[in-house]
This record gives structure tokens, sequence and C-alpha cells, in this order.
């Protein structure tokens, strides 16, 4: 009961009472019926609210967002290696053809196809579709779906075809 | 419980403090770019993924030529441009929903100049590729 309407106790580094300068902070200061003034409550946060596929997809998605920045980042450097020559691309290539590595690639790949689906379905809101509840529920599944399928046949094709060229090469007798 | 107590420092309520001013000026801008940007990399997205297909385990020598090509260096670059410009939108509706305070301001310059250069760098390199220049190294 108590503490969440305690009296705030804002003090900076000397134990001076800092002043408020920040607007949003500013605007959770109220007052009580004697006059003092207070910490007004904050709204409840994640910890009391049901869960719901809805919240958890909708935070992946800017999770997910991130993740595909990072792997674009990576990409350039692969460019980036490419560009400057042989010897260069070959480290790339250690650590593109690497178990690791290709665990990290296909984090990509998956980071990159939940942020399109999830993107897609943020462009049909907001074009005013499939944004009633029931609606919302239904496509919360599908789009696990969709992006479940669509990152393992892309993941697993690109796996074959980078395996099958080693091995064309190995064949060749060409050194990779 | 402590002596001190909550203390404002200006005397005008929030509404007091905006009006006047007029509109915020950017409007939708932010929010449009985000989704224009969104919208072009579907097809930008969909060709790089289908140029991994023929890529997938190539060596030095079949990357510089793909990367010679105008048609490749041109889809390429804007791959790269609209990647990290998207990238730079994005993660600054991020920053400014979970940073705050002293820290803003210094996280949304640093999200800036990181995406900036990186698509820079991106953008050098199919430079690079496409003027067919390797130093050997």
């Amino acid at each position: 009961m108590q503490a969440r309407w305690a009296p705030i106790q804002r003090r900076d580094r000397d134990g001076v009472q800092a002043p408020m300068q920040d607007i949003r902070k500013a605007l959770y200061v109220g007052s009580r019926s004697d006059g003092t003034l207070i910490e007004r409550p904050m709204s409840p946060h994640l910890q009391v609210y049901r869960y719901r596929l809805s919240m958890v997809l909708s935070i992946s998605n800017r999770i997910t967002g991130v993740i595909a920045t990072g792997g674009a980042a990576l990409g350039v450097f692969w460019l980036g290696a490419a560009a400057k020559g042989p010897k260069a691309f070959n480290t790339a290539r250690k650590v593109t053809g690497n178990p690791l590595g290709q665990l990290v690639l296909l984090g990509w790949l998956g980071s990159v196809v939940y942020h399109t689906v999830g993107g897609l379905r943020h462009l049909i809101w907001d074009a005013g579709y499939r944004y009633d509840k029931e609606e919302l529920n239904k496509d919360g599944p599908v789009a696990v779906k969709v992006t479940a399928g669509v990152s393992a046949v892309l993941g697993i094709a690109l796996l074959c075809v980078a395996g099958r060229r080693r091995h064309a090469r190995a064949k060749a007798g060409k050194v990779s | 419980m402590n002596t001190s107590t909550p203390h404002i420092e200006v005397m005008r309520s929030q509404l007091g403090r905006a009006r006047g001013l007029g509109a915020g000026q950017s409007g939708t801008a932010h929010w449009w770019a985000e989704r224009a940007s969104a919208a072009s990399l579907l097809p930008l997205s969909t060709w790089f993924v289908v140029q991994m297909f023929r890529l997938g385990g190539a060596d030095h020598a079949e990357v510089a030529r793909w990367g010679a090509k105008p048609c490749n260096a041109t889809m390429l670059a804007a791959v790269i441009i609209t990647t990290f410009y998207h990238a730079q939108v994005g993660l600054q509706v991020i920053v400014d929903d979970y940073v705050h305070g002293k820290a803003h301001l210094p996280t949304r310059l640093a999200v800036k100049i990181i995406t900036s250069l990186l698509g820079l760098l991106g953008v050098f390199a199919v430079i690079k590729l496409v003027a067919g220049g390797s130093s050997g190294k």
C-alpha cells in the first residue's frame, strides 16, 4: 500500500534535492488533499497483464528489427571483404562457412523473415484492415507459422546451395 | 519518509506551455519515412535473397564478377541505402521509447552516426566492386 504512494525523494549525487527537469517525470507529480506533493502511481506494467500472443509478437517485431540491423552490418562487412580482395574474402568465408557463423546467419534470416511478416501486418493495419480483436488474435498464429515455414525453407535451401557448390569445387580439385 | 518533497520549477501547466506554439512541425514525416522505406524493402530484399541463392558458397572471383555488373551494383546499392535508412528511422523510434533523460540525445546521435557509416561502407564496397578494383590482398 505504502510503496506506491510514498512521497518523492529525488536527490542528486551530493544529496541536494534535484529540480524536476524531465517533463515526463514532472507530470507524475500530484498532490494529496492536505496539499503535500506526491508521486502519482504509474500505470501498471507488464507483469499485471495476462499473457497474450500479440504482446510477444509486438515486441518481437522490434527485437527482430534490431537483430536484422546487426545482420545487415555483418552483410556490409562481407561485401567490404569482397571489395578488398581474395584474402580478406577468404577470411569472411571462414566465418560464413563455420557452423557457428551459419547459426548466426540463420538467426539473421529468421529475424528478417519475421520482421518482414510483422511489417506486412503493420502495413495492412495502416491501410485499415485486420485491426479488430478477433482478427488480430486469428492472424497472430498465422504470422508465427508463416515465419517458421519461410525461414526453414529458405534456410535449408540456402545451406543446400552453398554445400553443393562447395562439393562441386572440391570435386574439381580447386582449393576453396 | 524523508523531509524532501517534489518540487516543480515551472509554474505553468503543460498545456499552457504548449499553447500558441503551433504544431510540432515534423508531423507525420517520420511515420511515412518508415512505411515508405519498409514497402520499398519488400522487392529489394526479395532480390537480395534470390541473389544469395546464386552466390551461396561462391568464391571471391564469382562474387567479384557478380558485383561488377552495373545492374547488380545498382540493386545492391539500393538495398544497402534503403536498409540502413529504414534501420535508422526504426531504431530512432526504439531509442525515443526506451531511453530517457540525459542518455537520450547521445544514444540518438550514435544511432544516426553508426547506421550512416555502415551504409556508406556498403556503398563504397559496391563502388569498388563495380570499378573492378581488387588490391590483391
